[in-house]
């Protein structure tokens, strides 16, 4: 029915197959989009935040997408500043991802605040100290290179591209992305950074306070690396899941291989950058404060040293090993492993990053806080995923994402 | 965000922050109008060849 | 703006005298009342209900017959930040400059009009001075009636906070302007409503820059930056005096006063062995 718009020689499953598919996910979005207008109309009571939980659940999935979306703007930098051309197979769909999840944090972050019709203060009225701010500018900006670079994907889709006009859009955008990719890494690694910052900054937070270079503090750069470490094993399970879900395979082996050897050595090189700071903040920064390590990780029920080992080795040292050693990396099912893990690793320090600050108490006659999200807060973080999933559904199925798709599937081709 | 807004102040600050910031959207801006126009031009003349 | 006035111009803070403090409360209610602050039917919950003036309950941790108790009332400290430059914490990350540093006053401004109630801000603050406007304001039928026109009140969605009664210093201006003498408030024309609610007398407020006010004498602020921690600045002379949190280099206008070397200890975070060290210079000069 809609064959007219897959692309040629592509095999795709059949619509009411497809929009049953879409139906079901649908139906999670709008349950978060519920979710949602609950929280617009009547008021952030409708979270479990409150004055300890300033920051709570959105926020770290704000970063947490971030930091994963991170995945598009350093494939991009690799690919095209770096010339890395076997990455060109993947590019496109690192860049969808990355879209995906920058105009997911960008609707998180509308919801998130008190007065969501005063947002653009932050613009109009910024604060060139803030680290938020320097987030909201960079955010938006990166956002419109992230359109930039998925707008040629869309005018390839077959009907799109038959109309000259777009036809030499498409081309032409092709033709200058390298300066969009570059602007783009300019951007990121500026938001990236600045993410960390927000948390760096606030030296009436001992849990989260650090020295650093200049404005900015170690986290700002540790925020950055972790980035463009984790993010493409992000992209890397995004793209094994699809292959999983469409039962083809999309990407040639060779490209995920190489992906992930960066993936490794970035995550190995941040890791010991990572070990380095948590252990000069542990043993300088904090008891120059009055402050144990033993402070941060006891006396509560649910932050505990397991955090750490879990984020630091479990999470970091050993996806960073399996990447970097060839036989590992080149077995799927240890990949898959150490990409999963890197995936929960970054995620789980941003959730650091934000909730454990929180919860810490400071004053010594103060207590820890400890936060459940209400379901409102669940669904409208579950929205973006499922917003993700319709997305990528719609990407996968009219748009040519993959450029080695029909190669990979000539010989022996999907029955459906 | 302006050099009108009444928070602006003509320091370092604010210099590098919004010239980073108006230079990225500079190139941004320059190059889509580049990819536009040229668009534009190319199916104009695709469009004078096929006559 | 003018950070080179800060040393000429006011700098309003306040000292507690904790040994005085009885936990009575009049403080938070006159500070309710006067501010117009809003509260729930239900304020059980003191994670997401709005006390500016907040008053901790101490104890020394000791089985009976020692147990001791101190009541502490906590206002927004008004923090100067680090080296007291007027980068309070709070008022360094706010994005959209709602909040900002008065460098006239000492003061922290909260502009409720600015405020997108991003709540980074209470984020930044240890001292959980800072508070959201969760649910819309309400007040009981005809209580209305009752609020102060001199302070606005705040919509849902933003962060608001001790103010120093920042509208009485605006009312001391206007008379001291109206006098012929802008430039010398009188100590007794600015004090803060919990101040002047406080039955035991415990709070002392004025100019911490004027050695003629009260707060000064007590207080006797070093002028010098604190010779262990280059952030901390106005450290005060007093050994029996102490701010909260004064490692972390926030340097309150908030001071608290004790006889007691337990309470005082609370005031900050050693580590083990660390107070008996520190203790000797607590309170005392830098510099002769």
């Amino acid at each position: 029915m809609d064959s007219a718009l897959i692309p040629e020689g592509a095999k795709r499953c059949p619509l009411p197959k497809f929009s049953i598919g879409i139906a079901i996910v649908s139906a999670v979005l709008l349950w978060g989009v519920y979710a949602m207008f609950l929280c617009w109309f009547k008021g952030l009571n409708q979270t479990n935040m409150n004055d300890y939980y300033g920051f709570a659940l959105w926020i770290w999935a704000d970063l947490a997408v971030i930091a994963v979306g991170g995945g598009a703007f350093f494939t991009g930098l690799l690919k095209y500043i770096f010339k890395i051309d076997e990455l060109k197979n993947i590019i496109n769909f690192a860049v969808i991802i990355g879209f995906i999840c920058y105009s997911s944090a960008l609707l998180i972050l509308a919801i998130d605040i008190g007065q969501p019709l005063r947002g653009w203060f932050i613009f109009w009225h910024a604060n060139v100290h803030s680290m938020l701010t320097e987030v909201a500018f960079c955010l938006s900006a990166y956002f419109a290179v992230l359109t930039i670079e998925f707008i040629p994907n869309i005018l390839e889709n077959r009907q799109a591209n038959k109309v000259p006009f777009f036809h030499h859009l498409a081309h032409n955008m092709h033709g200058v992305m390298a300066i969009f990719a570059a602007t783009g890494a300019f951007l990121s690694f500026f938001h990236q950074g600045s993410l960390g910052g927000v948390a760096g900054v606030m030296y009436g937070r001992p849990f989260a306070v650090r020295e650093g270079l200049l404005v900015w503090p170690w986290t700002f750069f540790l925020f950055t690396w972790s980035a463009a470490a984790y993010g493409p094993c992000f992209t890397l399970l995004v793209t094994k899941t699809t292959e999983a879900i469409t039962g083809k395979k999309l990407v040639k082996d060779n490209v995920i291989h190489l992906l992930a050897k960066i993936s490794g050595w970035m995550i190995v090189t941040y890791i010991i950058a990572k070990i380095i700071d948590t252990a000069y903040w542990a043993m300088v920064t904090a008891p120059s404060l009055g402050f144990n390590l033993s402070h941060f990780y006891t006396d509560n029920s649910f932050y505990g040293y397991w955090m750490l080992i879990t984020e630091i080795v479990i999470c970091g040292v050993v996806p960073g090993a399996i990447l970097i050693t060839k036989s590992t990396r080149e077995n799927p099912k240890l990949r898959l492993v150490a990409i999963i893990l890197g995936t929960i690793g970054v995620c789980l320090n941003r959730w650091v990053m934000v909730l454990q600050i929180m919860a810490v108490p400071v004053m010594s006659f103060d207590t820890w806080a400890l936060y459940i999200p209400s379901w409102q807060e669940i669904a409208t973080t579950v929205l973006p995923v499922a917003y993700g999933v319709i997305l990528i559904a719609f990407a996968y199925r009219y748009l040519p994402v993959f450029p080695q798709e029909q190669e990979l599937n000539q010989v022996k081709p999907v029955t459906e | 965000m302006f050099p009108f807004s009444f928070e602006w102040v003509w320091d370092m600050g604010h210099m590098v922050f919004f010239g980073g910031f108006w230079y990225a959207i500079g190139i941004l801006s320059a190059g889509m109008t580049y990819c536009i126009v040229k668009a534009v031009l190319n199916t104009m003349n695709d469009s004078g060849e096929s006559h | 703006m003018v950070q080179e006035n800060h040393n000429s111009a006011y700098k309003f803070g306040m000292v507690i005298d904790l040994d005085k403090c009885t936990g009575c409360g009049s403080c938070m209610v006159s500070c309710m009342a006067e501010n117009n602050v809003p509260f729930k039917e239900d304020e059980t919950n003191k994670k997401d209900s709005i006390t500016w003036m907040r008053v901790y309950k101490l104890t020394n941790d000791k089985p009976f017959p020692d147990t001791e108790v101190v009541y502490m009332p906590r206002p927004c400290q008004q923090c100067g930040g680090k080296g007291d430059h007027g980068h309070s914490p709070c008022v360094s990350v706010c994005p959209a400059v709602a909040t900002d540093y008065g460098y006239d006053t000492g003061i922290v401004s909260q502009i409720y009009t600015r405020c997108f109630g991003c709540r980074y801000c209470m984020g930044a603050c240890p001292y959980h001075a800072r508070y959201f406007n969760w649910w819309d304001p309400k007040w009981p039928e005809g209580m209305e009636k009752y609020l102060s026109p001199n302070v606005s009140p705040r919509m849902r969605g933003v962060v608001e906070k001790c103010s120093f009664c920042y509208h009485r210093y605006q009312a001391a201006r206007d008379k001291a302007y109206a006098h012929g003498n802008k430039d010398h408030i009188k100590e007794e024309d600015y004090q803060t409503a919990c101040t002047t609610a406080c039955p035991a007398g415990a709070i002392v407020f004025g100019d911490l820059n004027n050695p003629a006010h009260e707060v000064h004498q007590i207080v006797k602020p070093d002028p010098h930056p604190d010779p262990r921690n280059k952030h901390v600045a106005g450290k005060s002379r007093n050994p029996k005096i102490f701010r909260l949190l004064e490692r972390l280099g926030t340097n309150p206008k908030v001071y608290y006063l004790s006889e007691r070397e337990w309470v005082r200890k609370q005031g900050d975070n050693y580590l083990e062995g660390e107070w008996e060290k520190i203790k000797n210079h607590h309170g005392k000069a830098s510099h002769g």
